[in-house]
């Protein structure tokens, strides 16, 4: 994976609770076996109406929200279901961090495992930004992975929280994989003296 | 000698720990039960490939086909077509995957298949004291005996076949009391509903649920599996159940269980793992059964439901914005207002079935409550056993015969209009009652509605023709 470090970045907000997988990604692509051509069924139901054509009032079809790469959702985005397809098709569509005030759990790791910044702010300043969103759209901000803030068009710096293992993977490209094979004595030893109780699966 | 008191989730997390968290690094946890099916898998192999990496365990692996698998009837040769040619592939890309890689897998039709949280406890792999992932959000339903089991990603899916392992940071704990006893009509399904509607889809987050008080301890192991299955709905990662005599009986004599000296020692053990009297949870909620009635949901998330006698709430009386936003958008894909009551709507689909509510047990509910009577004129009622096993079983006392006889679509075993990839999906606009766990937009079809409850109101209203109490129906049987 490439490290990440720091980026300027266009926002668009999409201030909703509880936005879930199968939003993001509907299960009617699920069915590919890469991870390829996602990006066209990112909120597939919400950016097109049922003939097909764009439904003009979803925000990612706004002319402002064109090169966004910066998604501020309401909390708990990316609960329901543990489809990695969901980071995958917000990637795919060019973003590069999603700000909330909470992930639901297994979308925050899924993220962390492809690059895709799951950014947890307060209340306050996600409404914040939910605002600058909606006063100019088209607006940038910075995100610095590395100090862990984010830099508000007005110059105010806002902090954030990563794990520290994902961060340190993140910017130094190390892919997590690769450091779970690096376990291999360890792993030798535990299932040495953590013998089987349950029989073989056949 | 002094001990540190434990609960159940922290006795399986240090027993599996194989080199402890740090402060740079998540734990290493050993994971004991892989699970696989096709949707969350092929990018996995891929990457195994791609590295030229073998699956550690193949013997703890075991894979399924079920989530895009048809459930139309076989042919002549007893052979269930699969017309999707997109399906088709993912299936064969699994069993591909399968055979190079050495792992088990049960194909499509074949005796042991089924929805893979079906077939685990089916088959007595899922057992106390295990560490148990698939990827899939409802990986938590094993938690019902005991095991730490949770949903993960393909990238993590990757990390398991190729290393047995996991890198995680230790969640919380929450203990769910659930006091008291249900009444007549009113089941697991609705204490589950009931606990996410009190504490939403994002209460959950962070921590692991484990289920205690008197109301859990009185319920089968298939109801406990109900409860677990919606864990994640409530935004816990996992749910577990203390295991007891309920759960050894449930695994005694299972294909996968232990036997003779091997099962003894293995109650044993299992009888030390419910959570020490002394030991404290990071949070704790509580329910009392005995005041519930039974629960549907309204929205388009299981945290928006109520109980069945209820009025849909007002958007315009929640103070946050984005909530407001959500239930107002959620309102209007429903096409239902603020103040009305769901009892009396009519809907075109009810659909019993899916992780939640297929097992025998439900199977068995449905089936004495249907007995003699029919369903509406104008509504399709599906009924997707969750295994071969439970279809066989179903079949051999005579239940598909009451499903038929009173008007229902008695079907092959798979995932079908829990979400719909296979073809068995709502039109857009249409209601259904669903036993299902998810009722967001599109779940089971393209504008398609759902509400979400337990297999007794799912039939209560097939026989309406509109959403009904099944206490009604109960009461006059
Ligand atoms: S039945 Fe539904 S929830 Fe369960 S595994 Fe299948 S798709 Fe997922």
């Amino acid at each position: 994976m490439e490290p990440i470090t720091a980026f300027q970045a266009k926002i668009v907000a999409l201030p909703i609770e509880n936005i879930d997988t199968d939003q993001v990604i509907p299960a009617s692509y699920l069915k590919v076996t890469d991870k390829n051509g996602l990006a066209e069924g990112l909120f597939y139901n919400w950016r097109y109406n049922a003939d097909g054509s764009p439904n003009p009032d979803f925000v990612l079809n706004r002319p402002e929200a064109q090169g966004a790469q910066i998604l501020i959702a309401g909390h708990n985005f990316g609960c329901g279901s543990s489809r990695e397809h969901a980071p995958w098709a917000l990637q795919g569509y060019g973003f590069k961090a999603v700000i909330s005030t909470y992930f639901a759990d297994i979308f925050c790791n899924n993220a962390l495992k492809n690059g895709l910044l799951p950014i947890i702010v307060d209340t306050e300043t996600y409404y914040q930004l939910v605002s600058l969103w909606e006063e100019e759209p088209g607006t940038t901000i910075d995100v610095d992975l590395a100090n862990q803030t984010l830099t508000l068009p007005d110059g105010r710096q806002v902090d954030f929280p990563i794990d520290g293992f994902a961060k340190y993977c993140l910017l130094n490209g190390v892919d997590q994989l690769g450091f779970l094979q690096q376990q291999e004595p360890d792993i030798v030893a535990y299932e040495r003296d953590h013998t089987a109780t349950y029989s073989t699966i056949k | 000698m002094d001990r540190q008191p434990k609960t159940l989730f922290e006795k399986i997390w240090d027993a599996h720990v194989v080199r402890p968290e740090s402060k740079d690094t998540p734990a290493v946890l050993y994971i004991d039960l892989h699970l696989i099916h096709e949707v969350t898998s092929p990018q996995a192999f891929t990457q195994l490939r791609e590295r030229g990496l073998t699956v550690r365990r193949p013997d703890r692996t075991l894979a399924t086909m079920d989530h895009s698998t048809p459930t139309t009837p076989r042919n002549t040769n007893g052979i269930i077509p699969v017309l999707d040619t997109q399906a088709a592939a993912q299936l064969e890309q699994l069993t591909r995957n399968c055979k190079d890689f050495g792992i088990p897998l049960y194909t499509l039709g074949t005796e042991n298949q089924g929805i893979v949280h079906v077939i685990g406890p089916e088959q007595g792999l899922t057992q106390p004291g295990m560490t148990i992932v698939c990827g899939d959000s409802h990986t938590s339903t094993h938690g019902a005996f005991g095991a730490l089991a949770f949903g993960i990603g393909t990238s993590e899916v990757a990390h398991v076949l190729a290393t047995q392992c996991l890198l995680q940071n230790k969640p919380r704990t929450c203990a769910v009391r659930v006091d008291g006893r249900l009444q007549p009509g009113v089941s697991a399904k609705d204490i589950i509903l009931a606990i996410i509607a009190q504490n939403g889809v994002g209460g959950g987050t962070g921590y692991v649920f484990e289920y205690t008080g008197e109301a859990i301890r009185a319920l089968s192991m298939e109801e406990r599996m109900t409860i677990c299955n919606m864990s994640i709905e409530g935004g816990a990662r996992a749910g577990m159940v203390a295991p007891d005599d309920t759960t050894f009986e449930y695994v005694a004599g299972r294909p996968y269980a232990p036997q003779g000296a091997a099962w003894d020692a293995a109650v044993a053990h299992w009888r030390t793992l419910p959570t020490d009297e002394d030991a404290t949870y990071d949070h704790m909620i509580t329910l009392n059964a005995s005041t519930l009635t039974p629960m549907i949901t309204y929205g388009t998330n299981p945290g928006m439901g109520m109980p069945i006698t209820d009025t849909i709430p007002d958007p315009m009386s929640l103070s946050d914005p984005s909530a407001r936003i959500a239930l107002d958008k959620a309102l209007k894909y429903m096409d239902l207002r603020p103040g009305e009551r769901l009892l009396g709507h009519p809907v075109e689909v009810v659909f019993l079935g899916s992780c939640t509510n297929s097992r025998i047990s439900d199977l068995r509910l449905a089936a004495h409550m249907l007995q003699g009577r029919k369903v509406a004129p104008g509504v399709r009622m599906l009924v997707v056993p969750g295994s071969q096993q439970v279809k066989k079983q179903a079949e051999a006392e005579g239940l598909h015969a009451i499903f038929q006889a009173a008007g229902a679509e008695w079907r092959e075993a798979g995932c079908s209009m829990c979400i719909a990839m296979n073809g068995d999906e709502l039109r857009p606009g249409q209601y259904a009652v669903s036993t299902s766990n998810r009722n967001f937009e599109g779940r089971q079809g393209k504008g398609g509605r759902t509400f979400l409850a337990s297999p007794l109101t799912a039939v209560a209203t097939a026989i309406n023709g509109c959403v009904a109490d099944p206490r009604e129906l109960l009461m006059t049987a």
